[in-house]
């Protein structure tokens, strides 16, 4: 069975804004399925008393304290920016959706 | 298309509303939540960003250890239990107010869980369930152009300012609330205002619904009595205490009719709008984006130590309701008497004005009296009338020493208000004080009996009544800075009459 779906790739590509032909869609199908089955077989060696990892350094707490630190100047914040308008970020509308929070 | 919306009276005789509040707080951190940019509101746009809070490659968040322990303290004054492990995850969507195309938040292991607030409504107390308290980082600012200035809908182009994206954001969601009945939109905003109070006591923001760093929003769904939960709406840009209010009822009332005409309500976000008080959809969540939620690799586990917690919870300062009965107490009020000082919202104003020297009685009548009225009168909030109450304090001693009567000391208030400066600099300025000097007093006494001369006589043969018109005369002539009683007694006795 295949560990992803063709409809899940086209799924995953319009969360993330991505225009995905039909061609493309059957070629990154294929290629995802491989990869995820390769990194399935972790799976087979990891034992019931083995938790999933999600970090491999055994640390916890790092935290910083409350102090401020230099931030960029606005011409080097926006020097990578495709486009800028009133010292701000200019990009394209995007309707139909909502703030995160 | 606008329907005839029920009477509230029928909609809570016929349905049983459930009510839930998803609140955000702005922390009062001097840094961000993962970066050391300042925090401060406004600035020019772009100018409090770095590399972290703009998502640049290679950078990487460090967890704000004063936001932690802000968290924290508004969980345990939340009667929540602090996690001992937890972590943050990232949200993926795809929206210029993050620059990262996620934002840095807690998922299935939020920080504070499973606590309570209890609130008093109309004298009785509503123990309000606490589902979680997370923390996660907040978003840039979105300026729409092109089109309807501000509006999404026609705007062409998108603004952004990233220099609020990143400031550490607490989201406190309630359990749902069942059995308030026709109450649900007070007990919402009772909710609302104690939780501000109780965030402001721990000084951990400025909590300013105006200015964003309170923000709410509100869960409404209306059942059949016996019959399950219905179908919830969650309405956005609720943006005052008055508005959380009416947001619960325009939507009770929404949802009604749309019930009561056979239709079924979407799950849907709404828009609240001041001007009208009603609400308009939005996205609606059947449709809803897949956040695509894991645990964040790029930042560590929280593992609060318990030692630290402990000794956070016994530092938590008296809170709202336990404070608030302490100064009735004190104040010796009644149950109705501090419900005035509460709706009236001079709590603070009124302890301030007694530490400042004025007696209880004297604080609440100033406040609750001549500056309520011009509050309510220019639609201001008490605290931001114009009056401190140190000034009040100074007044009401000026009161007292003599030096000003009720009718001087009001215009002396107005002065204040009017930001003419202290009590003291106005009676000066103005000549206000009242007139204690006995000789001039004396003189405008002799002139009214010499001006009055029948009804001098009247007083002299024994009608002591006949007085006040004599007595009206020097206040007139002294244009009202003489103390009353302190001329009634002088004409008296000028007039060889006892009192």
């Amino acid at each position: 069975m295949a560990a992803i779906s063709r409809e899940e790739v086209a799924h995953l590509a319009r969360l993330s804004r991505l225009a995905v032909t039909e061609e493309e869609l059957d070629t990154f199908a294929g290629q995802l399925d491989v990869i995820l089955q390769a990194v399935a077989q972790v799976g087979t060696v990891a034992a019931a008393d083995i938790p999933p990892t999600s970090h491999s350094v055994p640390l916890t707490n790092v935290l910083r304290e409350d102090v401020e630190t230099p931030c960029l100047t606005p011409e080097e914040a926006l020097s990578g920016a495709p486009d800028v308008e009133e010292q701000r970020f200019r990009v394209p509308r995007i309707l139909n959706e909502d703030l995160a929070s | 298309m606008t329907t005839t919306l029920p009477a509230y009276d029928e909609v809570v005789a016929r349905y049983e509303p459930v009510i839930g509040l998803e609140t955000h707080v702005e922390l009062g951190t001097r840094t961000k939540m993962f970066c050391g940019c300042p925090t401060d509101f406004g600035g020019e746009p772009n100018t409090r960003v770095c590399p972290v809070c703009l998502g640049l490659p290679g950078s990487l968040p460090v967890a704000n250890k004063a936001a932690i322990e802000a968290t924290i303290r508004i969980g345990l004054a939340l009667n929540c239990s602090i996690a001992e492990w937890c972590r943050f995850a990232r949200k993926n969507y795809f929206y210029p107010d993050m620059p990262k195309n996620f934002q840095i938040s807690q998922y299935d292991e939020p920080l504070c869980v499973d606590g309570y607030l209890d609130v008093e409504v109309n004298g009785e107390t509503v123990r309000i369930g606490i589902e979680r308290v997370h923390l996660e980082e907040d978003t840039g600012k979105t300026l729409h152009v092109g089109g309807a200035t501000g509006r999404i809908h026609g705007a062409t182009e998108s603004l952004v300012d990233y220099n609020r994206a990143g400031i550490p954001l607490v989201e406190i969601v309630t359990k749902p609330i069942p059995g308030t009945g026709a109450l649900a939109p007070e007990v919402a905003r009772a909710y609302v205002t104690e939780l501000r109070d109780v965030i402001r006591s721990l000084g951990v923001s400025d909590v300013r619904m105006e200015e964003g760093s309170l923000r709410c929003d509100v869960n409404t769904s209306l059942n059949l009595p016996g019959e399950e939960w219905g179908t919830r709406t969650e309405t956005k840009n609720v943006n005052s205490l008055r508005s959380v209010e009416r947001a619960v009822r325009s939507e009770m009332l929404r949802q009604a009719s749309v019930l009561d005409a056979g239709g079924r309500i979407t799950q849907e976000t709404r828009h609240f709008h001041e001007d009208t008080g009603d609400t308009t959809p939005g996205r609606s969540k059947e449709t809803a984006t897949d956040y695509r939620y894991f645990p964040e690799p790029d930042l560590v586990p929280l593992a609060p130590d318990p030692a630290w917690v402990a000794e956070l919870k016994a530092a938590l300062p008296e809170l709202p309701r336990v404070h608030r009965r302490r100064l009735q107490e004190q104040w010796g009020l009644s149950d109705l008497d501090m419900q005035s000082v509460l709706n009236a919202g001079a709590v603070e104003l009124i302890e301030q004005t007694v530490a400042a020297g004025a007696t209880p009685a004297a604080a609440r009548k100033w406040w609750l009296g001549e500056l309520s009225r011009r509050a309510n009168e220019t639609g201001r909030e008490l605290a931001d009338i114009g009056a401190t109450p140190a000034q009040v304090a100074e007044l009401q001693g000026l009161v007292d020493a003599g030096k000003l009567n009720d009718k001087l000391a009001r215009v002396v208030l107005e002065g204040v208000v009017a930001g003419e400066g202290s009590p003291t600099e106005i009676m000066t300025n103005r000549n206000l004080e009242v007139v204690s000097d006995t000789g001039a007093l004396t003189a405008a006494v002799d002139e009214a009996i010499a001006a009055n001369a029948a009804i001098a006589d009247k007083v002299r043969s024994g009608k002591v009544a006949a007085a006040g018109a004599l007595v009206g005369a020097v206040m007139k002539s002294t244009q009202g800075q003489a103390d009353a009683k302190t001329v009634r007694e002088l004409i008296l006795a000028r007039l060889g009459v006892e009192g």
